[in-house]
């Protein structure tokens, strides 16, 4: 078993077999079924790796495939440091 | 290859779209989905996902209530979890004004045999016990035990997978050039992929119904408006509800895997289409969340993003036929979408297979722009 996703907890079967059952194209659609990327690192792991698993089972290069947009603030930010002031 | 005929053609496969391909193929309805990019690629894939019962108008408060009913049992039906859960929504009142507008409406509310009540600022701590009714200027609330949440991407395929079994056919990244129409009726689609004849196509295109329906020549009032919603780092369950206030346009609650989600309108955004998440958005939101629960100050914030709401004059959704034969509509939710879909979906192929439908729809129809408006108060994001 190859883990891909350490935040989620995905296998590289989860990612092959999800592509093959949904007809998955790009990695927007990975993300909303398997949640691949929405742990703590964002991403920054796994999303590559999909990828490239993405780009072998489409046919595809690596560069076609559409990258989910990068959601700010990135890196997680606790929410006292970018509120508003009080005062306002 | 594409297929070059259908009896419906849907455009747009959002939580309607989907929904509406399973009601009808369980018809019989030979049906095609056709969208520019995926599955729940537009507001569906990018909304709260709340489930509210809790109107202003009766026309929502039904179409809510039987949409909920059907919710409860979805996941059996479809074969596919769709992470349905019950955790009710706590409305804040914030002043008399409030308490009267909510008298009034849990009047109309218990009316249609919804279980719903006015607690105290004691209770919303009971049923929430991070929130502090100080911060959030709260004398009390409403709050509907039966309102809830449904996961928005298991809910878009769930339907999805269900009406592909029974025969429907979706192709995605399927752009939609033409709509023909001839002595007033439909005859075909025009798809960047090829030409598909049809008598009927469905308009649920979201944000970009209103550049849909021009093609065949329908002119639509609804108006794209951005919203952002953001999401925290998952922390211990805490609370089940869904906590919103007119007032300040906030929403937000807990999801299964634990984190916060919610949103919070900005006075300055105007229509367009504009896609870039702000940082005056993070600012309010993480200042507000502070206010109604200020535990959750320490948390973090993992992302933000941005989607549309499909706005109509009144806020309530354009449903039906229109001047064109065949030419039926199904948007302006008005960021009300997701939680009326089962009950929309079902009107709707009701009426496209000729069936006596269960409620009433005429009073949404486009039509109805022609006197005057009656707008739906209780919207928040």
């Amino acid at each position: 078993m190859k883990i891909v996703c350490r935040c989620e907890d995905i296998t590289e079967e989860d990612i092959i077999n999800t592509i093959r059952k949904y007809n998955v194209q790009t990695l927007v659609e990975l993300k909303q079924l398997l949640r691949l990327g929405m742990g703590p690192c964002q991403g920054r792991t796994c999303l590559p790796i999909a990828a490239r698993i993405l780009a072998k089972e489409t046919g595809k290069s690596v560069e076609e495939i559409m990258a989910p947009m990068a959601r700010p603030p990135v890196i997680p930010t606790p929410l006292w440091l970018v509120s508003e002031d009080d005062e306002k | 290859m594409m297929k070059n005929n259908a009896d419906v053609v849907i455009i747009g496969a959002g939580i309607n779209g989907c929904a509406l391909a399973y009601e009808l193929s369980k018809r019989g309805k030979d049906v095609i989905v056709l969208d520019r990019r995926h599955i729940a690629a537009g507001a569906t894939g990018r909304c709260g996902a709340g489930i509210r019962q809790q109107w202003s108008t009766k026309e929502n408060a039904i179409l809510a209530k039987k949409s909920v009913e059907i919710f409860e049992n979805l996941s059996n039906e479809l074969n596919y979890d769709i992470g349905f859960r019950q955790g009710g929504y706590l409305i804040a009142i914030h002043d008399e004004n409030d308490m009267q507008q909510a008298k009034k409406n849990v009047e109309m509310q218990k009316s249609i045999g919804l279980d719903v009540r006015i607690i105290d600022a004691d209770e919303i701590k009971e049923i929430v016990p991070i929130l502090e009714p100080k911060g959030m200027e709260a004398i009390g609330a409403t709050f509907c035990p039966t309102d809830g949440h449904a996961d928005p991407f298991k809910t878009a395929y769930g339907y999805a997978m269900a009406a592909i079994k029974q025969g429907a056919r979706f192709y995605k990244f399927t752009e939609v050039k033409k709509i023909r129409v001839k002595d007033n009726e439909i005859k075909s689609v025009v798809t960047d992929r090829g030409e598909i004849k049809t008598g009927v196509v469905v308009n649920a295109a979201g944000a970009w119904s209103k550049q849909v329906a021009k093609m065949a020549g329908i002119e639509l009032p609804n108006k794209p408006v951005r919203k952002e919603a953001l999401v925290t780092e998952p922390i211990k369950r805490i609370f089940d509800a869904m906590v919103i206030s007119f007032r300040h346009g906030i929403y937000f609650s807990q999801m299964e895997e634990g984190q916060i989600l919610g949103g919070i309108p900005s006075p300055e955004e105007k229509t367009g289409y504009h896609t870039e998440p702000t940082f005056s958005f993070l600012q309010r939101m993480a200042y507000m969340l502070g206010k109604y629960a200020p535990v959750l100050k320490s948390i973090n914030v993992m992302r933000q993003w941005t989607g549309y709401y499909d706005v109509t004059p009144d806020a309530l959704p354009i449903l039906g036929k229109t001047s064109i034969e065949g030419f039926i509509q199904c948007n302006g939710f008005s960021g009300h979408g997701f939680m009326i879909s089962p009950m929309v979906a079902r009107l709707l192929a009701q009426l496209i297979n000729d069936e006596k439908l269960d409620l009433p729809i005429e009073r949404l129809s486009i039509n109805r722009f022609k006197g005057k408006v009656f707008k739906e108060k209780s919207v928040v994001g």
